[in-house]
């Protein structure tokens, strides 16, 4: 059973109808499940070609996209999970791990937001606390040391704003993993696969390689806080104003490679990562493989000047 | 406030109300209510005399109490393009901007500034919350960029001073982007062995916060400054209660191991003076402010990793 976002409607109606076609028996509706496809297809492509950036949240935050248990099941193999940032707890809102990726020995790291409500809130829906900044860190470290690439997936609606999370460093947390990504000694690939949410998102992506799948966004903050406060839309919770947040931040992987914020973006299946999810990851694959393939050659030191040179050209040449 | 409400004739009351024009005599402490003659406050940096409450101190005040004889050199900084996203909510984010440059006098929200504290030279940063709630964007990172640069260039320390909100939304995703830049203005400091010092002011949050803000060798706060990197507000939405008296204040940072020390701020100076002196080996206050420094040699010709110790303030001569 799919889910429909809310502006899937009309697509929803039309693949229901052919679903029922189909399941009719003796009357001969090919040519009628057929013709009903073709104009289902094609108002799919319409849709997702002119998504709003609103429209883009929504299917970022889709329940079914594609979530880093997906990734280690299509994207690597001999995937050994690692849990705890050996000074407090293990936090699961950041997964990773060695693994194999084309037959490249790799750490991947990034987060999780469960897909059902048990492992939702196993996983914080994807807010990490400092614990899960400080694992990623520790990986990191792992990884320079056995000349690993890092190959990070990010996936949050932001760190958890928490009273633990206060207590324990949340701030610190998050501005010592940014600096562990720029000065890490080993390649460092991010793609902002789902929500790229605000400092929690950046504290993984501060990455030689940003990708961005095609209908991902990533912000400096939600588009309902954002409305909350600029359009002082506290009583809506943002909602209502969200939709002009989300186009006035400009959240899209598209006006971010116009921007010069990310380098690349992968290409999404039609209607959405969802859809097809294998094909999503091996998409990821491949663009993920360029990028390692690009920086391999590098030695430690310029590793961390492509990085830092990258991230100082970041809104100084090219904006109008 | 209930006390003048009640007792106080009109014409008194108008005179209190007017307390946050910015020219009326007396000001009323957030702390404990009483009122404050506004030329003892200046005397006292902004500070209640009666509970030690810290108020919010102007840039140009601060700079002029901590460097020696109120005397600094103002750094030109670098102007990014404005408005990159042409933004607008229920108003233009350039109107926005020209209001507050009209209202502060600066161009963003941060200042950097040369000059010595008890003798020693040092390059200060300050964020100004009254421009824009001193929010990070471009501007900003361009800023701490230029101030650590110029730290660099100078072989002198960095203290930077923050007061800040978090992210200047109006410029999105470039703001966020100021986090990665101003963290590596911080390795620049680090791969130059200079100390980088930051005081938090009252309130440091959000992006700030969560990038150079807790990146210092040392990190001061003023008693009572609100940091932390989600705003109660939001975690008291977020968890659904209350939080307890003096949650994420300097005082509680303390107990929680994420600051070295509370400064009240009229000890100020004499506790970065006295930190600074000891880290780039520069002599005693008491003594002649010369570098001690020149006095240790590079133990191997040639170097080795560290770098020969060059007195603080030549290198760049
Ligand atoms: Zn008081």
């Amino acid at each position: 059973m799919r889910t429909y976002l809310e502006f899937e409607q009309p697509i929803a109606e039309l693949e229901g109808r052919i679903a029922d076609l189909k399941q009719m028996d003796g009357v001969n509706v090919s040519e009628e499940v057929q013709k009903l496809q073709a104009k289902a297809d094609q108002l799919l492509a319409d849709t997702y070609a002119r998504l709003t950036r609103w429209q883009k949240t929504q299917v970022a935050r889709h329940a079914a996209r594609p979530h880093f248990s997906d990734y280690v099941k299509y994207l690597v193999e001999d995937f050994t999970p690692l849990a705890g940032d050996r000074r407090f707890g293990e936090d699961a809102a950041i997964l990773g791990g060695p693994a194999r990726f084309r037959g490249r020995s790799i750490m991947l790291i990034g987060h999780e937001k469960g897909s059902d409500t048990a492992s939702r809130v196993k996983h914080n829906f994807g807010m990490a606390s400092p614990e899960g900044y400080r694992k990623a860190m520790r990986l990191m470290d792992m990884a320079e040391r056995f000349h690993l690439p890092v190959v990070a997936l990010v996936d949050t609606p932001g760190a958890y704003p928490g009273r633990g999370a206060e207590e324990r460093g949340q701030a610190e947390a998050i501005a010592s993993c940014t600096e562990k990504c720029l000065s890490l000694g080993a390649p460092l690939v991010s793609t902002i696969v789902g929500e790229g949410g605000s400092g929690g998102a950046v504290a993984l992506a501060a990455a030689n390689k940003v990708l961005m799948l095609e209908h991902a966004v990533y912000s400096v903050i939600s588009p309902e806080g954002c409305a909350s406060i600029l359009w002082k839309d506290a009583a809506g919770k943002g909602e209502s104003k969200a939709p002009e947040a989300a186009e006035a931040m400009k959240v899209a992987a598209q006006d971010l490679l116009e921007l010069g914020v990310i380098d690349a973006i992968v290409p999404e299946p039609l209607g959405g990562a969802h859809r097809d999810i294998p094909l999503t990851v091996e998409r990821l694959g491949d663009a993920v493989e360029t990028a390692i393939h690009e920086l391999e050659g590098m030695s430690p030191d310029e590793l961390r000047a492509h990085r830092r040179r990258k991230f100082l050209e970041i809104g100084r040449a090219g904006l109008a | 406030m209930s006390w003048l409400s009640n007792l106080t004739p009109p014409g008194i009351k108008n005179m209190f109300k007017r307390q946050d024009s910015g020219d009326s005599l007396w000001v009323k402490c957030g702390g404990c209510g009483e009122m404050i003659f506004r030329r003892d406050l200046e005397a006292s940096l902004q500070v209640c005399p009666s509970c030690n409450h810290h108020m919010k101190i102007s840039v140009a005040e601060r700079l002029k109490h901590l460097f020696d004889g109120g005397i600094y050199e103002t750094i030109a900084l670098p102007e990014p393009v404005m408005d990159p996203l042409r933004f607008r909510d229920e108003k233009k984010y350039v109107d926005r901007l020209k209001e507050n440059r009209k209202k502060t006098g600066r161009n963003d929200a941060m200042e950097v500034a040369a000059g010595s504290i008890e003798g020693l030279p040092v390059i200060v940063a300050v964020q100004d919350f009254d421009f824009m709630g001193g929010s990070m964007g471009m501007a900003l990172g361009e800023a701490l960029i230029k101030a650590a640069e110029e730290a660099v260039a100078r072989r002198r320390p960095l203290v930077v001073f923050t007061a800040s909100g978090g992210a200047r939304m109006q410029e999105g995703i470039l703001s966020l982007m100021q986090m990665p830049r101003t963290t590596i203005a911080v390795e620049m400091l680090r791969e130059a062995r200079l100390p980088y010092v930051v005081v938090h002011a009252h309130p440091t949050t959000g992006g700030v916060t969560a990038s150079f803000a807790m990146l210092g060798d040392v990190h001061f706060a003023e008693p009572g400054a609100l940091i932390g990197f989600a705003g109660p507000r939001v975690i008291e939405q977020t968890i659904r209660e209350t939080l307890p008296e003096g949650f994420q204040r300097a005082e509680f940072l303390l107990e929680k191991g994420m600051i070295d020390q509370v400064v009240h701020r009229k000890d100020m100076r004499q506790a970065l003076s006295r930190l600074l002196r000891v880290l780039t080996k520069t002599g005693a206050v008491a003594t002649p402010a010369r570098p001690a420094i020149e006095m240790e040699r590079p133990k191997a010709a040639g170097g080795g990793e560290r770098a020969a110790p060059v007195p603080l303030d030549k290198a760049a001569e």
